[in-house]
């Protein structure tokens, strides 16, 4: 029986609307319009558990919410109610060049990405080769970054993040940028991984090549679970729903009262 | 292919809620470099800047105190560096902190570590500043016969209650930075205050009696004041001038750190 080592228990994230809210002006401005609140859940009563060994898509167009289920279980955003709890460390391969600095070089990015992630000072000495030559980028890795291709970027980024010991791994819809042959690399590091015992979570808004590394897929709509089962179903009814430009626009259980308060 | 990642499900921890596992000591010098990189990566004259800054503050001010309101203060180029390098650190590490936030929102958005680390490095990293600075000093000393001496033990004591004073300033601003965009600003407008109140190209005896004790309060003057003792006239600082800089920087240190979590829950959305 594999062990549960993500747990996901009624998780709601509500987000005040506050791109006004900066100035000083506007703050005053905004304490003599009170009541009028632009709350809006992003999350809304998530619940799954996920165990050693899964792959799990979280499949959504963009807002549904996948961005913010990640930051909830990276713990970065801790959820209005609802629990979140994990075994061991996330490891997390963010979106392109997150953590990356243009000035710095490709060292010196790597070693502070590598830290980030969760890596000592030794762990970090041993394994620098072993990523360096996982990255293909040779004698670049002196250049400053802001020299290198978005491919490159993200193939060191994924090198550091595949070598970091963790027991969760979650991809945020990156695998696509490489080349073909790293791309492959990529995928195929990635289900060793996922063999070895660490439950992968491959956040993505398209169906495309989901059944090599996922078997599961959650789909997110306006911040609710829509359904959670094998990835063939999920995917499926998800490319139904994202065909129908009626449903699609839709929040689909508030139906009659608006979801924000 | 080395197999580094060794099965994950050997030994796994109970559920917990998630959070950032790491070497929190490494992460920090980490990022202590990473500023001071980025800072000087692209200028061609590099840590240089921070003796030709003082250079230029010391020759301006010496000319308008020696030659147009004439000071009788003796070593007065010496008098000048032994503020200015208290108030250059000083408004060099706050300022750079207060934008720590803003500028690395990147390392904690989507890694939880603990962000008070941030802020903490900035004003770390500007040590660098202080080295070069104190080099100076000796130099200029050495020409106006002012030689090190035992009681520059004392430095290292007042400065760390000085760093403690910044720390606590920059957690606070850079995290009221991320909430109001507008606090770098009022960082700015009190450091230039700053360069007026601080006895910088005067002396403290110039301050008539009943300002003295309020401006012991002030960390900067504190430090301008202690300094001078121990560099120029090597004397101890007096206790209660000692005193009153630990409890101003430590009251100052755990109200910026208190001030720092209570507004940390807001900082996701706020980027």
């Amino acid at each position: 029986m594999p062990m549960i080592v993500a747990s996901v228990e009624n998780v709601s994230v509500l987000f005040q609307s506050q791109k006004h809210n900066l100035l000083l002006r506007q703050r005053i401005h905004n304490l003599f319009r009170r009541g009028k609140s632009d709350a809006f859940h992003a999350l809304n009563g998530i619940s799954f558990e996920a165990s050693a060994g899964e792959g799990v898509a979280i499949l959504g167009q963009n807002g549904a919410g996948k961005s913010t289920l990640l930051s909830v279980m990276a713990g970065v955003l801790k959820p209005d109610s609802g629990t979140v709890r994990v075994r061991g460390r996330v490891g997390a391969l963010l979106e392109l060049g997150a953590g990356f600095h243009p000035d710095l070089t490709g060292r010196e990015n790597l070693i502070l990405y590598a830290v980030l992630m969760g890596m000592s000072r030794r762990d970090v000495a041993e394994r620098f080769d072993s990523i360096l030559e996982f990255s293909e980028i040779g004698g670049f890795i002196d250049e400053p970054l802001k020299n290198y291709s978005a491919g490159m970027k993200l193939r060191l980024a994924f090198s550091v993040a595949v070598h970091v010991d963790c027991s969760i791994m979650m991809i945020d819809e990156v695998l696509a940028v490489g080349d073909a042959a790293f791309a492959h690399k990529c995928v195929e590091r990635v289900k060793r991984m996922r063999d070895q015992g660490r439950l992968l979570m491959y956040i993505t808004h398209s169906t495309e090549a989901l059944g090599e590394i996922c078997s599961r897929a959650i789909w997110l709509h306006c911040g609710r679970l829509m359904l959670d089962g094998p990835v063939n179903e999920v995917a499926a009814a998800y490319a139904d729903f994202m065909a129908d430009p009626h449903r699609r626009f839709r929040d689909p259980a508030a139906s009659g009262a608006p979801t924000a308060s | 292919m080395v197999q580094t990642n060794s099965a994950a499900t050997d030994t796994l921890p109970p559920l917990t809620s998630p959070g950032w596992v790491g070497d929190t000591r490494f992460l920090l010098w980490q990022i202590v470099l990473k500023d001071f990189r980025v800072r000087y990566r692209n200028m061609s004259l590099g840590i240089l800047w921070s003796v030709l800054n003082p250079m230029v503050m010391i020759v301006l001010l010496t000319f308008i105190f020696t030659q147009v309101f004439v000071s009788k203060t003796p070593n007065y180029p010496l008098v000048i560096l032994t503020g200015l390098i208290p108030f250059n650190f000083f408004t060099l590490a706050w300022s750079s902190s207060t934008t720590s936030l803003m500028d690395n929102s990147s390392l904690f958005k989507r890694i939880p570590i603990r962000t008070e680390i941030i802020p903490i490095a900035v004003v770390l990293a500007n040590l660098m500043h202080l080295v070069v600075q104190l080099g100076l000093l000796i130099v200029i000393g050495l020409y106006y016969g002012v030689y090190p001496t035992w009681y520059w033990l004392w430095l290292p004591l007042l400065w760390g209650l000085e760093l403690l004073c910044i720390m606590g300033l920059g957690l606070a601003t850079s995290a009221l930075h991320i909430l109001v965009r507008d606090v770098r600003y009022v960082v700015e407008s009190v450091n230039t205050v700053m360069f007026w109140l601080v006895p910088i190209f005067y002396t403290f005896a110039m301050v008539p009696d009943r300002f003295k004790d309020l401006y012991q309060y002030n960390p900067v003057s504190a430090l301008v004041l202690a300094s001078r003792l121990v560099i120029l006239e090597h004397r101890h600082p007096p206790e209660t001038l000692l005193w009153k800089l630990a409890l101003v920087s430590v009251v100052s240190f755990f109200l910026g750190l208190a001030i720092f979590r209570r507004l940390q829950s807001r900082f996701y959305s706020y980027m």
